[in-house]
């Protein structure tokens, strides 16, 4: 009995970590159709908040400081959405329907956005906002100022070069300041500790084993957060033009629905989940430039599992992969089937963990043979793009 | 109209395009200048004061300055740097002033064979410090053993290797796993549960750990490698709870991102210090800060060096160190090895006479000792050194407690002799008859 329960528990909490890292994903790529490789290194992003809010909040003494995690999960959200409304507006708007070179695009995204937390100072920070503010602010002016249109082929070019100078020059002088606060790297490219509070450190005790806090905490938010996302997505009226949008685009625009405005609300949405996810996951591991690689792949995996376009197919996906390699790579099978020789030698084989994630992939392989469309098949854009 | 207009377009964006470059040129070149005019200057200056021949000793210096692997090996190269400064303020090798030549190896493995073919080659160096990974050590053998050079390298590592071209000053697995072991084996019960990262490392040292449990009586009840960077350990805990119900030794040699993941479940699991000691062989005072001595506490960790050793040699290092780079910087062992190893390459070459007479050199190496922040050190002739193994508790404040340490250095044995393919056999590169593998009588 204990046994059948630890299994459950553990299954439960593995497949939590996969659901809540793969929720937004399931509405960025199962809803939209973008495939987005910069998903982790928005996780990253929400982790970084983390630490973030951490420091921050340290001075504050026991009683407050023990409640960082409350503070840093919402700003985690809004950090990672208005990442991924910049990513929409500026790269994935004029990729829809595209997947090939989305994949190129966000992958290289993903890369700027690893290189940029590892040597972001205010030296860069400041470049990047005069860049900012001189092409934006320039633009904005000459809007008002001179007959736009007529200029706008030769001044936009002219604007964005004279900006890019400007602001590279002002870097480099700034880079030559011997000032510490200005150069000093803000996280460097070592990685950076998160503690989690007091009182998710221990765990409770149940029968005789003890049920981690953190692993506890993850489940209620993953909970949390699929309900929360259901409640949007099905009650809402923004809910209801998303799902308008994604069945049929052309439809929806014509009935007056601003589907670019969709577009980019679902985006930071699911963004602002991997932000989330990217909080709740410095709970378990460690928190660095490359956090994201670690986890866009089951992300994917679990989506795809799942069925794309489809929440309740991401849900059940997480659950099973989570509980079945769980399952698999703690040698409970073998538990289970030690009297029947072969399948217990089978079974031992694959009772490491990284032995059980070949297993787990090879299944999916065969799974994927049998129902190419996942567990949960649905028409999306991806159908009619 | 359309082709006018993207020509017109071309010319604007390729006109932008190119006095932005002019732009960048003209920030970037004087300074550029001005740096090697600087080391140029410092070069002269050196020799003037070397006084001597007039010449300066050139050394290299091969580390990853950029990519993953930059984090670690800085430290390393600051180690080194302090060391060539000391050295060159006491008044050189024979008075001779160092002059270090940097290179980056970049984290990349190819990049590294050919930073070192550059130093050998073009700048002539006497001798290159480098490398940290067994991988860039194995990318750049070849290219020290075709030009019959010498490398330095100052990295713990798995053995079963001794080349005549390269000094190893880290430590062979019998100075710091096998201690390690035995420690446990003594103190702590005679069950274990291996953990490690997947790949060559970890494996081998298991292969060492579990002949060496066995054959002193204790049993390895369970084994398991997650793939680096993995940070799902569930199954690997309940794993450990199944086989260790009433607690039992973890015999821990995860690397890098791992470890956090590690430490911070097995808390949560409940499976603390007092019933599951967990040793590593990877978790110096760098790793502790970033795990955060929370996790940490009350575990345990094997090395030569820890920053806590108690000895006026240490006292002074740690504290030039601090001078030099700052308050809040710890040393650790792979720090302590390069340190050691710039001093005992500039023994060997005082003794030789000649810094590019490397046969000379190498013959003089053998059997130098220094008397190091972690106690004394001597080079053998195996090209490895010996030194003191250290058993470590952390502490909270993120420090190690020394728990255990060995009277007398240990010497390196680098082909293991717990491994049936290597079983007998030594190496001794100061009689020809041997060399880097012969069978033991």
């Amino acid at each position: 009995m204990s046994l059948f329960f630890n299994a459950l528990f553990n299954g439960i909490s593995v497949g939590s970590v996969l659901l809540i890292v793969a929720l937004g994903l399931a509405i960025v790529f199962g809803l939209m159709g973008a495939i987005n490789l910069a998903h982790g290194e928005l996780m990253m992003l929400g982790a970084y908040t983390t630490f973030v809010v951490q420091n921050v909040m340290k001075p504050l003494g026991e009683p407050l400081f023990d409640l960082y995690i409350f503070v840093a999960l919402p700003l985690a959200f809004v950090v990672a959405a208005i990442a991924g409304l910049i990513l929409e507006k500026s790269v994935i708007r004029h990729l829809y329907g595209r997947p090939l070179e989305t994949l190129l695009a966000t992958w290289g995204v993903s890369l700027i956005l690893i290189q940029t937390v590892r040597s972001v100072n205010w030296t860069l920070t400041l470049a990047v906002g005069i860049l900012c503010l001189l092409y934006f602010g320039g633009k904005w002016i000459l809007q008002k100022q001179t007959d736009w249109p007529r200029i706008a082929g030769w001044a936009n070019s002219t604007l964005l070069a004279l900006s890019i100078a400007i602001s590279i020059v002002t870097g480099i002088i700034l880079s030559k300041v011997d000032s510490d606060t200005l150069n000093r790297e803000w996280f460097s490219a070592r990685n950076v500790d998160v503690t989690a509070p007091a009182w998710l450190r221990g765990g409770l005790p149940v029968g005789g084993v003890q049920l981690p806090y953190a692993r506890l905490f993850i489940i209620a938010l993953t909970i949390v957060c699929t309900i929360g996302v259901y409640w949007f997505l099905n009650k809402s009226l923004w809910g209801l033009r998303i799902r308008a949008v994604t069945q049929n685009r052309e439809m929806s625009a014509c009935l007056g629905i601003p589907t670019e405005r969709v577009d980019a609300l679902t985006f930071a949405l699911g963004s602002g989940l991997a932000g989330i996810a990217g909080c709740a996951v410095t709970l378990l591991g460690s928190v660095g430039p490359n956090l994201g690689s670690s986890y866009i792949v089951d992300a994917f995996m679990v989506v795809v599992v799942g069925g794309v376009g489809k929440l309740v197919g991401s849900i059940v996906a997480a659950l099973v992969i989570g509980s079945f390699s769980y399952l698999i790579g703690s040698g409970t099978l073998l538990l289970v089937f030690g009297d029947i020789p072969p399948l217990a030698s089978f079974f031992e084989f694959f009772a490491t963990t990284s032995m059980a994630k070949v297993m787990v992939f090879a299944t999916i392989v065969a799974f994927l043979q049998v129902r190419p469309a996942g567990i949960f098949p649905q028409k999306g854009r991806t159908i009619d793009a | 109209m359309t082709s006018d207009f993207s020509r017109r377009k071309f010319l604007i964006l390729g006109s932008a395009a190119f006095s932005t470059s002019l732009l960048l040129k003209a920030c970037t070149t004087p300074a550029g200048d001005e740096d090697a005019a600087t080391t140029d200057d410092a070069g002269a200056d050196d020799a003037a004061a070397g006084g001597g021949g007039g010449d300066t000793i050139k050394v290299g210096i091969l580390h990853s300055r950029s990519g993953t692997m930059a984090i670690s090996e800085n430290t390393v190269v600051d180690a080194e740097l302090l060391a060539i400064e000391e050295i060159n303020a006491a008044g050189g090798v024979n008075g001779k002033m160092i002059e270090a030549i940097e290179e980056d190896g970049a984290s990349d493995w190819p990049t590294f064979a050919e930073k070192a073919k550059k130093l050998i080659e073009e700048d002539q160096v006497a001798v290159v410090f480098g490398c940290w990974t067994s991988a860039s050590r194995k990318a750049v053998l070849p290219v020290f053993e075709a030009a019959d050079h010498m490398l330095w390298y100052p990295v713990q590592y798995e053995g079963q290797e001794c080349s005549k071209n390269i000094f190893y000053t880290g430590a062979a697995p019998n100075q710091q796993i096998e201690p390690a072991v035995d420690w446990l084996l003594e103190n702590k019960g005679d069950r274990f549960f291996l953990v490690g990262s997947d790949y060559v490392f970890p494996r081998t040292a298991n292969q060492i750990i579990t002949e060496q449990v066995k054959a002193n009586g204790g049993e390895i009840v369970g084994e398991d490698y997650l793939p680096l960077g993995d940070t799902e350990v569930t199954p690997i805990i309940a794993k450990i709870q199944q086989e260790l119900p009433d607690g039992g030794v973890i015999f821990n040699t995860l690397n890098g991102d791992s470890n956090v993941a590690f430490f911070k479940q097995l808390q949560g699991a409940g499976l603390g210090p007092d019933k599951y000691p967990v040793m590593s062989v990877s978790v110096a005072e760098e790793e502790v800060r970033v795990i955060t001595p929370e996790y940490l506490t009350g575990h345990y960790a094997a090395w030569n060096y820890f920053q806590t050793v108690e000895s006026p040699e240490n006292e002074k290092w740690v504290s030039d160190f601090k001078a030099k780079y700052g308050d809040d910087r710890v040393t650790n062992d792979p720090m302590e090895a390069a340190y050691i190893m710039v001093y005992l390459w500039k023994q060997a070459a005082e003794k030789a006479g000649d810094a590019y007479d490397l046969e000379a050199v190498r013959a003089a190496a053998y059997g130098e000792t220094f008397a190091a922040p972690g106690g004394t050190v001597t080079m053998n002739p195996n090209h490895h050194i010996s030194k003191t193994v250290r058993i470590g508790e952390i502490r909270d404040d993120g420090m190690f407690e020394i728990v255990s340490a060995t009277d007398a250095p240990v010497d390196p044995i680098p082909w293991n002799q717990y491994v049936p393919e290597t079983k007998g056999f030594a190496c001794d590169w100061s009689d020809p008859e041997k060399g880097g593998k012969y069978e033991e009588a």
